[in-house]
């Protein structure tokens, strides 16, 4: 493996990234699969970073899911797609920041099928203005929130109270990085690194200490793949495929994964439970499974939040040993004590309408 | 008085011009931008079908052009490009002017840069190498992963940026296939305990002797030819390499582990072509190559009179087909002069 084969393609693919002043939309499912991580990015972004980051709470889903699983028209996703354009212009911002990876791709999409297309864009201004009586324009720049936290990795490690080090060792813990499929791999000159070896985690990983593993499934899709898991039936391609990932990981030793969509976190997750109850099989060390995490989650143990704040009681796969690894002070006992009010020190306004 | 030609580019096509043209009388100022004449022929070890040394036809190409008052500028490029009524000026990078009564563009082809269809790894995994690093290896006399062991299984991927819309090339290499077949039997002849893999879209066996060769690979050599692309190669723990590809005959998905991992690179316009093109004001076609005047009897006549174009700048074309086209460009040029249309 030569890296500087790859710093030349990371070099080829760097995108504009807005500095401040974003419109960010959430995710339908992240706050319910890992509830801590968008909080931890609105406090990151703004008590962090002194980041103007907005919320409004009439902005809906996407329709992302609905679209992917062909239960949606495509037209109806893009008029969906024009209100949320639609508030964030009269909310005076231009530069969208989704949470979501698949909000992040269908954004892309339909930007870019209204370049190709002009016709269409008028169609949908004028079904928006008939069915709402709201106008809109188009974000000047979009950015994925994964996108945002790269673009300031080296503030964050600035301010890090942790590195992605063993403690034990003092060598750099082993990372698989997991993008999510919508994120490059449909427009890759709109992710960071492009979509064949992104580097929007490997970034972050690299300058938090970390180092990352590059192994043969790594473009492989984790097994979310809407139409895998929403019908029943296919469920069991959706866990063989994580179970793929898992295999071909393995022979690395990594010491965790670190992802950006919604879903890919979720599923690495649950099915490596499902797959041990299945198989009796674990692929972490000592008989563990590897913990998985999403990009903000790690970035708020490198700031040294209490994990318990960050919402990894909700991981099936337990994160302790990494967080052992790292060395990070956190008490056990409090992982399930529902007693505690979970919140951050310093009040965040988080919906700030 | 002696009429005066410019060549600019010293490979196969420019080398066999100038050496008709001052066979013919002509003054010939032959331009190269590499330190020494030949072009792609210098990387080649042995040619198809007949797996002659490319030396040979390099021992020709020079016996045609030394000690015939061939002005030789290496390490030369052109700057610029003018007409002025009934001559050219171009000046070189040294900021001399050629004054020129006809030119022949033969600035010939660049070979895709693989590192562009980044799926297969080039320039990023071990043993993934082009058809002119094996070549390489072949004049070396020896085949090695880079850790020196010989490679026990290797997958040859034709149609590395050639009829692939991704790339941005629609159009076929027509080389690369017979390319391909070559060095799969000259691996075999050398590693005899080796495997060879060769994954292709179509087999495109056009030239005399393809077949014939194509069929050797397979019954004497025993090559395996899987139609499919591979759709990605990644490296597994153990410095191999994993390639997926959907081999379409036998219609299923296959995973496969390689050692090494051949790509054969198109050919493309070269860099210096682009250039001279925009100097002159050089018509190019869809396949940004050299556009000719007309595909049947005008191939090697450009849109501006008194320049002319010989061999790969033009398309993708073989050795036998270069030298014939450098040929009929010097009939070109020799009507031309005689004619005087300027």
């Amino acid at each position: 493996m030569r890296i500087e084969g790859k710093k030349a393609i990371w070099n080829e693919y760097q995108k504009e990234i807005a500095d401040d002043n974003y419109f960010y939309v959430r995710s339908c499912v992240r706050q319910n699969f890992f509830p801590g991580s968008e909080t931890a990015f609105l406090k990151i972004m703004r008590s962090e970073l002194n980041k103007d980051v907005y919320e409004h709470p009439c902005h809906t889903s996407c329709t992302g899911i609905g679209y992917h699983s062909d239960i949606v028209p495509v037209e109806t996703t893009m008029t969906v797609v024009a209100r949320q354009f639609s508030i964030m212009t009269e909310a005076g911002y231009e530069n969208l920041l989704p949470s979501c990876i698949t909000s992040f791709g269908l954004y892309t999409e339909i930007l870019d099928t209204w370049h190709h297309f002009p016709e269409i864009e008028k169609k949908v201004r004028r079904q928006l203005k008939k069915a709402t009586g709201r106008e809109f324009e188009k974000p000047k720049n979009l950015a994925h929130a994964s996108d945002v936290i790269y673009k300031f990795r080296k503030e964050i490690a600035a301010k890090a109270k942790y590195k992605l080090i063993n403690k034990n060792t003092g060598e750099p813990l082993k990372v698989v990085d997991h993008i999510g499929c919508h994120y490059s791999k449909m427009f890759p000159s709109k992710g960071v690194g492009g979509a064949e070896y992104p580097y929007v985690l490997a970034g972050m990983i690299e300058e938090w200490g970390g180092e990352i593993i590059d192994y043969p499934e790594r473009r492989h899709c984790c097994g979310f793949g809407f139409r895998q898991y929403l019908v029943q039936a296919n469920r069991g391609y959706s866990v063989a495929c994580s179970k793929e990932k898992f295999e071909s990981m393995k022979p690395f030793k990594p010491d965790m994964i670190i992802t950006n969509c919604p879903g890919c976190p979720m599923f690495l997750d649950r099915w490596q439970y499902v797959i041990n109850e299945m198989e009796g099989k674990r692929y972490g060390q000592n008989g563990e499974g590897i913990p998985i995490f999403t990009y903000e989650e790690v970035a708020g143990l490198v700031l040294g939040y209490d994990p318990w704040d960050l919402g990894l009681q909700m991981h099936q796969t337990n994160c302790e040993p990494v967080l052992d690894k790292i060395g990070i002070d956190y008490c056990p006992e409090d992982k399930y004590n529902l007693e505690i009010k979970r919140s951050y020190s310093e009040k965040t306004n988080l919906i700030n309408v | 008085m002696s009429k005066h030609v410019v060549v600019i580019g010293g490979g196969v096509a420019g080398l066999e011009v100038a050496g008709q043209l001052s066979k013919a009388g002509i003054e010939v100022s032959l331009v190269e931008k590499e330190s020494k004449t030949g072009g792609h022929l210098n990387k080649w070890y042995r040619l198809f079908p007949d797996r002659r040394y490319s030396s040979e036809v390099m021992d020709y190409l020079d016996g045609m052009t030394q000690n015939r008052g061939i002005k030789l500028l290496t390490d030369t490029t052109i700057e610029s490009f003018n007409r002025n009524r009934s001559h050219f000026s171009l000046i070189t990078n040294e900021g001399k002017e050629l004054i020129a009564d006809a030119v022949i563009v033969a600035t010939g082809f660049d070979l895709f840069k693989s590192a562009r269809k980044e799926e297969y790894g080039y320039g990023i995994y071990d043993n993934v190498i082009t058809s002119a690093d094996l070549e390489d290896m072949f004049r070396n006399g020896k085949i090695s992963l880079t850790d020196g062991i010989s490679p026990e299984a290797i997958g040859i991927i034709h149609c590395v940026g050639s009829r692939d819309e991704k790339a941005g090339n629609f159009y076929c290499s027509k080389l690369c296939c017979v390319t391909a077949v070559k060095q799969a039997i000259e691996i075999r002849e050398k590693l005899p305990e080796s495997k060879v893999f060769c994954f292709y879209m179509d087999m495109r066996m056009g030239g005399a002797f393809y077949e014939e060769l194509y069929r050797e690979a397979q019954e004497k050599w025993g090559v395996s030819f899987i139609r499919g692309k591979v759709s990605e190669a990644s490296e597994t723990i153990d410095n191999k390499l994993l390639i997926k590809v959907e081999d379409t005959l036998a219609g299923r998905p296959l995973k496969m582990k390689l050692d090494m991992l051949v790509l054969m690179a198109g050919m493309e316009m070269s860099a210096g072509g682009k250039k001279i093109a925009g100097m002159g004001g050089l018509n190019t076609g869809e396949n940004r190559f050299f556009a000719a005047a007309d595909n049947h009897f005008g191939s090697n006549v450009s849109n501006i009179k008194g320049v002319f174009y010989a061999g790969t700048c033009t398309a993708p074309m073989n050795i036998t087909e270069t030298i014939s086209h450098a040929r009929s460009a010097v009939t070109e040029v020799m009507d031309y002069l005689k004619d005087g249309e300027k």
